[in-house]
């Protein structure tokens, strides 16, 4: 389709390509032969060139990352590359599909990146949610491995077992070692001192699949498509009030009516817009009035939020910001690993107050005390998940402060129980209504 | 511990350069022979089997919501309560799991069949709502499918 260019899902016809003759004849593998044939440092040099930055949230330019991992020869250690394939963010759902549908396009890319960077280790460290995709990734290396395609490279497929911390790269390499997933202080960052404390690169799913399109189109090309700053396509997840929702790779640069009205239809049952979430839930939130913001990193940093996951939530009029608050809240607070006081006290504070707001107890006090405590959480963490609930929340306080206010005039929430998350039971809040448990006698 | 499970324990230590990584894999293997659930035996089990200490393993199992330390049901339903699954009606489908099996989210039916919970995010969003089914993902549930469901449970059809 015309202005929609296919690359990471190139040649799937809308379907998936799992058995290894299809691949090839559709020229699987001629990119990493492409890349065994050129330098390690000219591969980097040629990610580099073709702009692609990481698509896991940070947006980090991926060649320039690589360019970190000491060369073998200054740090004789065995060097690792690890991909992230613990999708988790909330409203976001892309990683899967490509791992489902272009195996092979993926685990190419891995062996490319472990050629670029020197790496006979490749972990894969998938979602331990994810059952059919760890399969088909077994069922793609396996036939890989039986055309003697990975060389001297091993490849370890790893399950993780239910933590979205562990999707944040050094709370996964903790893991990844058999720890529980509490991230580590940087630095050292993991290309110097990572799994084992050697170098490691650490990508995510999405990046490395583009990392064979680069090689396979060329990285001129690939610039040539999005803007500048947010080269090449991106794979969108659209969710929510919305008529199709679904994955779509589309370039960068789209805008959001684009994607919400024109691919995805439109809000369903004639409801109004009422705000979007465009990068995943630890995005700032936006309103109806920025439907027409561009889907690129700049544009959305210039609106005030952030491209993150690019996991694109719709929200309609009928969905109370108070509630969606503690519903978000809720999550980061029961994800806190409980390393640093801060995400592990303010998550829970901010739940608390958001529930006093949303139950019409709350003063205005509370208000001003909700921010302060985003305030308190945001950069005094190791990692980014606290900031990403204080982030999240007082974005909705500061695009809904009305509504927020009506809450605390009122003494209720205005939505009188009609909101489309009303009685949501979240795990947290689900443990805490039940009895006391009975132990069963031994 | 069987003689298998010892066996596949090691299969998956020999993956890694150190055999600690291997813990959750081990802990995987040893929560599906003993019934779902990580009892103490287990651990020890899996303890023994990477060269570690029971504690550690159970502080690691602790900490990942897929390991459990209770005992759960035969079939684990997980209902995604999450922003996009909650904004097209996860709620209803919480709320028909519970009539259909007479038990509260977060609890075993007596006879010791189904445990249901919610869950945080299953990275389904775009399939709402996401229920896993002993861990298979079934999408685009709606209230109206749970009878179904809990009929092809209950029948022992689904594992």
């Amino acid at each position: 389709m015309a202005g929609r260019p296919e690359l990471v899902f190139a040649g799937t016809d809308g379907g998936a390509v799992t058995e290894i003759d299809d691949y090839v004849a559709r020229g699987g593998f001629a990119a990493l032969a492409k890349a065994r044939a050129m330098d390690p440092d000219e591969v980097i040099a040629a990610v580099e060139a073709s702009g692609l930055r990481g698509r896991g949230g940070a947006f980090f330019p991926t060649g320039r990352k690589w360019t970190f991992v000491p060369k073998p020869e200054t740090v004789p250690k065995p060097h690792d590359l690890v991909v992230n394939a613990d999708e988790s963010e909330p409203g976001t759902f892309k990683d899967r599909e490509i791992m489902l549908r272009v195996p092979f396009r993926f685990l190419e890319g891995c062996l490319i990146a472990a050629y670029a960077i020197s790496a006979r280790h490749v972990f894969v460290y998938i979602r331990g949610e994810y059952e059919r995709e760890f399969e088909v990734l077994r069922s793609a290396l396996e036939q890989m491995r039986a055309r003697d395609l990975l060389g001297e490279v091993t490849v370890v497929l790893h399950r993780g077992a239910g933590a979205y911390i562990c999707g944040e790269e050094t709370a996964l390499l903790e893991s990844l070692e058999g720890k529980r997933g509490q991230p580590r202080t940087k630095p050292p960052f993991p290309a110097v001192a990572g799994l084992y404390a050697a170098p490691t690169a650490v990508n995510n799913v999405e990046s490395i699949a583009t990392v064979t399109v680069v090689l396979e189109v060329g990285p001129e090309e690939y610039a040539q498509i999005g803007v500048p700053g947010s080269t090449g396509t991106r794979v969108f997840s659209l969710s929510g009030n919305v008529v199709n929702p679904g994955n779509y790779e589309l370039p960068h640069g789209i805008t959001l009516r684009e994607l919400i009205y024109d691919i995805g239809g439109g809000i369903p049952n004639g409801r109004a817009l009422k705000a979007i979430i465009p990068g995943g839930s630890s995005t700032p939130i936006l309103t109806a009035d920025d439907i027409d913001t561009k889907l690129d990193f700049e544009s959305l940093a210039a609106a005030g939020s952030s491209i993150g996951s690019a996991g694109v939530i719709v929200i309609d009029d009928r969905c109370c910001m108070v509630q969606l608050g503690i519903r978000v809240s809720q999550f980061y607070e029961h994800e806190s690993c409980g390393k640093c006081t801060p995400c592990r006290v303010g998550t829970r504070w901010l739940t608390q107050i958001l529930e006093k707001i949303e139950e019409g107890r709350a003063e205005q006090a509370d208000l001003d005390l909700l921010l302060s405590v985003c305030d308190r959480i945001l950069g005094k963490c190791l990692c980014p998940l606290g900031d990403s609930d204080a982030i999240a929340v007082a974005s909705y306080v500061s695009r809904f402060r009305e509504e927020f206010q009506a809450h605390v005039d009122l003494g209720r929430c205005p939505f009188d129980g009609a909101s489309s998350l009303e009685g949501i039971l979240a795990p947290s809040a689900m443990h805490e209504r039940l009895p006391v448990s009975v132990p069963v006698s031994a | 511990m069987s003689a298998g499970l010892r066996e596949r324990i090691e299969e998956v230590r020999a993956l890694y350069p150190e055999p600690r990584s291997a813990i959750l894999p081990a802990l995987r293997l040893a929560q599906e022979e003993h019934g779902g659930w990580l009892p103490p035996a287990a651990l020890r089990e899996v303890a023994d089997a990477l060269d570690l200490t029971p504690a550690i393993c159970a502080a690691v199992a602790s900490f990942y919501d897929q390991l459990h330390l209770e005992p759960v049901g035969r079939h684990l339903v997980e209902v995604c309560t999450n922003v996009s699954c909650a904004l097209v009606g996860a709620q209803e489908v919480v709320e028909a799991f519970e009539r259909e099996l007479g038990i509260a989210a977060g609890s075993t039916t007596e006879d010791g069949e189904v445990t249901l919970a919610t869950v945080e995010c299953l990275g389904g969003c775009g399939w709402a709502t996401v229920v896993a089914v002993d861990n298979r993902h079934r999408l685009r549930v709606a209230a109206e499918d749970v009878p179904a469901i809990v009929e092809e449970l209950r029948s022992g059809g689904a594992t």
